[in-house]
């Protein structure tokens, strides 16, 4: 009780033990960091992944050393089993979809700078915020294990089909204790998730500062909150999902395996379940799983443009009402992942409108972003070319997407690689995008250092390039009938395409290469780099108003008062062009929100 | 471009001075350090947010698993009905006296917090009570399994019976973490200086309301389809 006065002040007390100040801390900022982090092992993993599968599909029958060590029977000698091809495709997508673009752009930035953006000195639930990093680290283990169980990790694929899924190790290699596995991860997965949303939305609702208005927020917070919204209604969905697989695997249910099926000349003990239904629960959830990758981007991308456009984008509100539309849309679309599950046809244009609709949202924003670019004097920096590449292969990838809006097109495209390359350069590579953007960023507010610029526009220009290498090819090979989903294609109708084939992995393998050159600029910038300024990048956003690193309680024992609009640039003020959110300057603005 | 001067924005009345030290919504109304609960406040907007996101998200999942029920007994014809067992209706008044206990329990503290009744020992019994009701409601749902058992309706039995044991297991779960919030309420009110926050009750028992909703809900459900 004698402390309570104290409490009152702060949450909660600073750390002084090692471990709870970097493993088991309470403060949302290290918690950020911790989700980077957990992010960045987990691309570098997927990005080997597709390194092996990318060699293995240019070369077959070439061995890579090392291989054998991960999985004797997996890859004897080397060369990839046609099942492990498919175990590590599954893995490779798993890890990216859920440990890397749910992890880093939403729950890594959003932990971290959510609470500041606000004006608050933490998430009102820490412990609840910790144990949703630490859940996810506990998912991310569970997923890996599966490596290392002896049939290795599932082979269905990070969507996870039933009655592939659900039927046991009768299925093939790792579809026993791997798929279970697979299940379990993805479960805790979604709770870490619903634990995060939890507290993203109570931040935004309840922990805003004096001042700090809804439209006063940055479009980054937007994002973030908005992103939280559809999370906590789609984890909550895909975690009965996984519960069902669970159950039909361990405790002999059918939920997703109808009657009569024979796999292997078995005849399967499983009686009546839907096969569509796990993928109506999974695409549920899986749809605007999309959204909350890209979402997170789309905000991060808006904060750094209109931060080197030095004016405001042409509308703060719209951008805002747009990415709400997305979010409301995203639930109403999903059905075009299933075009080609037998649904009726009239389902098919019931969802095939929502999805040609949830283009508007997103065509409007990149017109606002677009608008706002014209005519301005861009400052040009790792970071706000990393924000126009995002713009590029959003649109890229976007433009794909109307075709496969389309069930009869869809049909036809749907095997294929069309749809590999639609949704790497829209969902992944666009919110890749945001990711580096966002930390070329905001690196020297975390760590009180800049980032090398010079490397970080190498990085760029080889990421920019790469991707188009790997991902545009894609669309031909999609086009001209190239299925997707298989480990070779050297003795069938696509063995004339092998040569584009062998463009994309030496592609691949030169931008995965490029990557490392983050890496290098991340590490060797976090120790040796040079200190940054409290503001470098002369930003408006309360993030700005505080030293590099934040300290502890973020403002230091007092929270701010916001006087302005998040993005006052283009203007007079005593500082230059722009005025601080928390200044109480009394400034000429082109308009304030209210 | 310069059209309209910027003004401060309009701060209420009672907020003008110096920033508020916290407005960080679970710890507002923590009881001053003198000790006195009599002056604390239920005013804690984010731990409120907190549990009706949280509830938003149980109700989300419960929908989920609703629309898998009913897909699959429309998929095919292997559903086979059976009579749920009584004691859940007998569990169903349990759990709504609980919920009028801890009501009670609440109405008590708030007026001990007030000023108005002096001891604590009135809203603590109250509390009790709610946690023994609860306590039965589980051991009672644990009674209505043992019958199906006893009838030879196993989990893998049939999707009714797998459907009737995930709905009512996850549901007995949450009501645990309802009975674990329970605890956390009579061991802060029960010691040497009461520690318990209005607003901590309060998310206790919109959380346990909700079970009873949810209970509700479920059983109509079950009778219904099952």
């Amino acid at each position: 009780m004698h402390d309570m006065s104290e409490h009152a002040v702060h949450h909660h007390a600073p750390p002084t033990g090692f471990i709870r100040k970097y493993i088991f801390s309470l403060d949302h900022k290290v918690i950020g960091e911790q989700y980077y982090m957990l992010a960045l092992v987990a691309v570098y993993i997927g990005l080997v992944l597709s390194w092996i599968m990318r060699i293995h599909l240019a070369w077959p029958n070439v061995a890579i050393h090392g291989l054998q060590f991960l999985s004797q029977t997996g890859a004897p000698g080397g060369i990839l089993t046609p099942e492990y091809y498919l175990q590590l495709m599954t893995m490779h997508g798993t890890i990216m979809v859920f440990f890397v673009l749910t992890t880093a752009p939403f729950a890594g930035f959003g932990n971290y700078f959510l609470p500041i953006q606000v004006g608050a000195e933490d998430m009102p639930f820490p412990h609840i915020n910790m144990t949703s990093f630490w859940v996810t680290f506990v998912g991310f283990c569970v997923a890996m294990a599966a490596f290392f169980v002896p049939q290795g990790p599932p082979l269905s694929g990070w969507t996870a089909y039933a009655p592939l899924s659900a039927l046991g190790s009768v299925a093939g290699p790792g579809q026993g204790t791997g798929q279970v596995l697979w299940a379990v991860s993805i479960g805790i997965f979604c709770i870490g998730q619903l634990l995060g949303s939890l507290n993203f939305i109570s931040t935004t609702l309840d922990m805003r500062c004096q001042g700090m208005s809804l439209m006063r927020l940055p479009l980054s917070v937007w994002a973030w909150f908005i992103t939280s919204c559809i999370g906590l209604t789609a984890f909550a969905v895909l975690m009965p999902a996984c519960i069902l697989l669970i159950l039909d695997h361990v405790a002999g249910t059918s939920f997703f395996v109808p009657s009569n099926l024979v796999v292997n000349d078995q005849i399967q003990p499983h009686a009546g379940g839907s096969t569509l239904l796990w993928q109506h629960l999974f695409w549920f959830f899986g749809h605007p799983e999309v959204y909350i990758a890209i979402v997170p981007a789309m905000g991060v991308v808006s904060h750094v443009l209109v931060t080197n456009l030095r004016r405001p984008l042409l509308s703060h509100r719209v951008i805002i009402y747009a990415m709400v539309s997305i979010a409301f849309l995203s639930y109403m679309v999903y059905g075009h992942h299933m075009f080609v599950s037998g649904m009726n046809p009239f389902s098919s244009i019931a969802f095939s409108f929502p999805t040609l609709a949830i283009t508007i949202p997103a065509t409007i924003i990149v017109l606002i972003w677009i608008g706002s670019l014209y005519g301005s004097k861009l400052r040009i920096n790792t970071a706000s070319l990393f924000a126009l590449g995002f713009i590029s292969m959003f649109v890229s990838g976007g433009i794909s997407g109307f075709f496969l809006a389309q069930p009869s097109l869809d049909i036809m495209l749907h095997a294929t690689y069309f749809v590999v390359g639609h949704f790497h350069l829209v969902m992944a590579v666009a919110a890749l995008f945001g990711i580096f953007s966002g930390t070329y960023f905001w690196f020297s507010k975390v760590t009180g250092r800049m980032m090398n610029e010079t490397l970080g526009k190498i990085h760029f220009w080889f990421t920019f390039a790469g991707a188009y290498c790997i991902f545009m090819p894609f669309h031909y090979l999609g086009m001209a009938g190239n299925v997707r989903r298989y480990q070779a294609f050297v003795d069938d109708f696509m063995a004339p395409l092998m040569p584009v084939h062998k463009f994309i992995t030496i592609a691949a393998l030169i931008t995965g290469a490029a990557q490392l050159v983050f890496l290098y600029n991340l590490i060797h910038s976090r120790f040796w780099g040079p200190k940054a300024p409290q503001n470098p990048w002369e930003g408006t956003s309360l993030e700005w108003s505080i030293p590099s690193p934040p300290p502890f309680d973020n403002f230091g024992g007092k929270l701010p008062v916001v006087y302005h609009d998040p993005y006052q640039y283009g203007i007079e003020s005593s500082t230059g062009d722009y005025v601080m959110q928390d200044s109480p300057e009394k400034i000429d603005t082109v308009r304030d929100e209210r | 471009m310069a059209t309209t001067v910027h003004e401060p924005p309009k701060i209420k009345s009672d907020n003008v001075g110096e920033p508020r030290l916290s407005h960080n919504g679970g710890q507002r109304d923590l009881p001053p350090s003198f000790g006195s609960l009599r002056t604390v406040h239920d005013s804690s907007p984010a731990s409120r947010t907190g549990v009706w996101v949280g509830l938003a998200a149980i109700t989300m999942t419960f929908a989920a698993f609703t629309s898998a029920m009913i897909v699959r007994q429309g998929t095919s014809l292997d559903w086979l009905h059976f009579t749920l067992p009584p004691v859940l209706y007998f569990n169903t008044l349990v759990l709504l006296a609980s919920s009028g206990a801890l009501e009670t329990a609440r109405k008590r503290f708030a007026a001990f917090v007030a000023g108005r009744q002096s001891g604590r020992a009135v809203p603590l019994l109250w509390l009790w009570i709610t946690l023994a009701l609860g306590l039965i409601f589980v051991a009672g749902q644990y009674l209505a399994w043992r019958q199906l058992r006893a009838e030879g309706l196993y989990l893998a039995t049939n999707p009714s019976s797998s459907f009737f044991y995930l709905f009512t297991a996850l549901h007995a779960l949450h009501v645990l973490g309802g009975l674990a919030g329970l605890m956390l309420a009579i061991w802060r009110l029960g010691q040497s200086v009461s520690t318990l926050r209005v607003s901590t009750l309060s998310t206790v028992s919109y959380y346990w309301h909700f079970m009873d909703v949810l209970w509700i809900y479920l059983l109509l459900l079950l009778w219904m389809r099952i």
